[in-house]
């Protein structure tokens, strides 16, 4: 028996993979085949219709980044938040309550699993999607992109876990997912240009993360972008430092968990 | 001796609840202590605050000298909980829940102690099967297993043999003993009293957040009358009324010195020609004790409390 201080964490990092893991079939194959209707579907009514980025390039192409980013955020969020309102109403959530670790521990291990859960989705819907534009795979700028993902899954994992602890049954976070999270996303330029938009709908755009998120993304992929990327980088670190504080002040506080 | 658990001057309320009202009690190490009360009594709010599980509103708890908030990690490695409630994973095995609740201590390559908790706890056979294939006697098992897997020093358990079975809760026992024997601390909520009473070398009961009571079972149980006898008639002579401990219509219950009194109630009775439809003569159990302390009517309810 050997006992390392301070490595409990990795062992609840450890469970939340294997959690997501052992029910892959749900939680890894079934949203890249979402996201593999949405771009069939979409790219088959608009490819002719719609212009981005004045024709530069296709609708498809437009769309994967979008889709692939998409994808990631919403996994990370369901990684937390599914985990913790499970561990909660049945319990056993006691078990982690009980051990040593440290809000900064729970918090590290719960977001870790929850940017895992989010870029193994990502990389599969990316995967599928080169299928159909194969010249994606040449990307101009990989490391923006992979700074993008990595930021929006950690926020949308933080942002779960945050939701996770709140709801204290399935409805209450059926509507944080539904009136928050979803509504966020869909308007944040994954299916269009904000470009396309009406003045007013355009610059609403910018008060909404998720658009930095999702145009810092495509940059990595297209070279261009509704904003300048090195914007939105700072826009989204900024979010996801503000809320990892305001996060982890929640956990030291014991709100909800040790109340 | 040194303190396991030092609990001091204990306040919270959930709302307008007051569910401990300043309680302070100190175990020593080595000790089996229980902890009684009828239900809604505080005990397992006073547990959950021992565990870093719910927050005091006012005063201060130590396991082991280490504050329970300002030195947590401390307090919590020196502590194991068996919760009241059935609780567990269904993602996992047996085995699997005990490596990961030891994991979450920091422990690693823990096969040798989780092998031995399992052959203890009769669950070597179910190692590989899934938490939820379990019957609720196996589950309480793994709980108890999950609480050892780190070797706290104190271990605390909530009503472990609620639902369990009778050869299992003997089986249960017997090895908690020997954890004590070893020289593992043990706090005990429990509701079967019989249980404390043989368990427990000292006792705290509960009653609407105060300590109402704290002693060894021995005194607890001495100082109450030695004997009571339950008797059915439609009187009792005027003499013995100070003696009364119940009366439930036809029927009173008397508390004895020693078995000598009895000859002198027999006469009393014969003197005021009272019949006797109906008598019996029972020591003191824990259970009486109980009642006479916490002063309720009725033994508290087997069972699970929240």
């Amino acid at each position: 028996m050997i006992r390392i201080a301070g490595a409990g964490w990795l062992t609840l990092l450890y469970k939340e993979l294997l959690r997501f893991w052992k029910v892959a079939f749900q939680t890894i194959l079934a949203p890249v085949i979402t996201a593999l209707l949405y771009l069939l579907i979409f790219s088959h009514v608009l490819e002719s219709r719609v212009s981005v980025f004045g024709g530069q390039i296709g609708y498809t192409a437009f769309l994967v980044p979008g889709l692939v980013m998409m994808s990631v955020l919403q996994n990370a969020f369901a990684n937390t938040s599914s985990s913790l309102i499970q561990s909660k109403i049945t319990g056993n959530m006691i078990f982690i309550l009980l051990t040593p670790l440290s809000p900064a521990d729970f918090f590290a291990a719960y977001v870790l699993g929850a940017m895992a859960r989010g870029l193994v989705v990502g990389l599969g819907v990316f995967v599928v999607t080169l299928f159909f534009v194969p010249t994606l795979i040449a990307m101009p700028h990989p490391f923006w992109a992979l700074a993008f993902v990595l930021l929006g899954s950690a926020i949308l994992g933080t942002l779960g876990l945050v939701a996770g602890i709140w709801a204290e049954k399935f409805d209450q976070l059926a509507a944080f997912q539904n009136f928050l999270i979803t509504p966020l996303t869909f308007l944040s330029g994954v299916f269009y240009s904000i470009h396309s938009l009406p003045p007013f709908w355009q610059s609403l755009s910018h008060a909404n993360p998720f658009f930095y998120m999702i145009d810092g993304f495509r940059y990595g992929f297209f070279g261009l972008s509704d904003v300048s990327p090195a914007l939105s980088l700072g826009i989204v670190a900024g979010c996801a430092f503000l809320l990892s504080l305001v996060t982890l002040a929640l956990l030291r506080s014991g709100w909800k968990l040790r109340a | 001796m040194s303190l396991a658990v030092e609990v001091a001057n204990v306040v919270r309320s959930f709302g307008r609840v007051r569910a401990l009202a300043g309680v302070s009690l100190d175990v020593e190490e080595g000790e089996f202590f229980g902890l009684l009360g009828p239900n809604g009594a505080g005990k397992t709010t006073l547990i959950s605050i021992i565990a870093g599980l719910t927050r005091a509103d006012s005063g201060a708890a130590r396991v082991l000298g280490s504050d329970v908030i300002a030195d947590y990690r401390k307090a919590r490695r020196a502590l194991g909980v068996v919760p009241q409630e059935l609780v567990f994973d269904p993602f996992f095995s047996v085995r699997e829940t005990l490596e990961i609740q030891s994991g979450y201590f920091g422990i690693r390559h823990n096969d040798a102690w989780i092998d031995e908790i399992l052959h203890h706890l009769d669950l070597t056979a179910k190692a590989d099967a899934n938490m939820r294939s379990l019957s609720g006697g196996m589950k309480r098992r793994v709980l108890v297993g999950q609480a050892l897997v780190h070797k706290p020093p104190v271990i605390v358990l909530d009503e472990p043999t609620a639902g369990v079975d009778v050869e299992l809760r003997q089986s249960l026992w017997a090895f908690i003993r020997k954890l004590n024997r070893d020289g593992h601390t043990i706090i005990l909520t429990t509701h079967y009293l019989e249980e404390a009473e043989a368990l427990c070398g000292r006792i705290a009961m509960l009653k609407a957040g105060r300590v109402v009571a704290l002693d060894t079972t021995k005194n607890l149980l001495a100082n109450v009358a030695g004997l009571t006898v339950r008797l059915v008639a439609d009187r009792v002579p005027g003499a013995w009324q100070p003696r009364l401990q119940s009366q439930d219509g036809r029927v009173f219950v008397l508390g004895l010195d020693r078995y000598a009194d009895l000859e002198a109630l027999l006469a009393a009775l014969r003197v005021d020609g009272i019949a006797i439809d109906e008598m019996a003569l029972q020591e003191t159990d824990l259970e009486q004790v109980f009642l006479r302390i916490t002063g309720s009517g009725r033994p508290p309810a087997t069972g699970s409390t929240s």
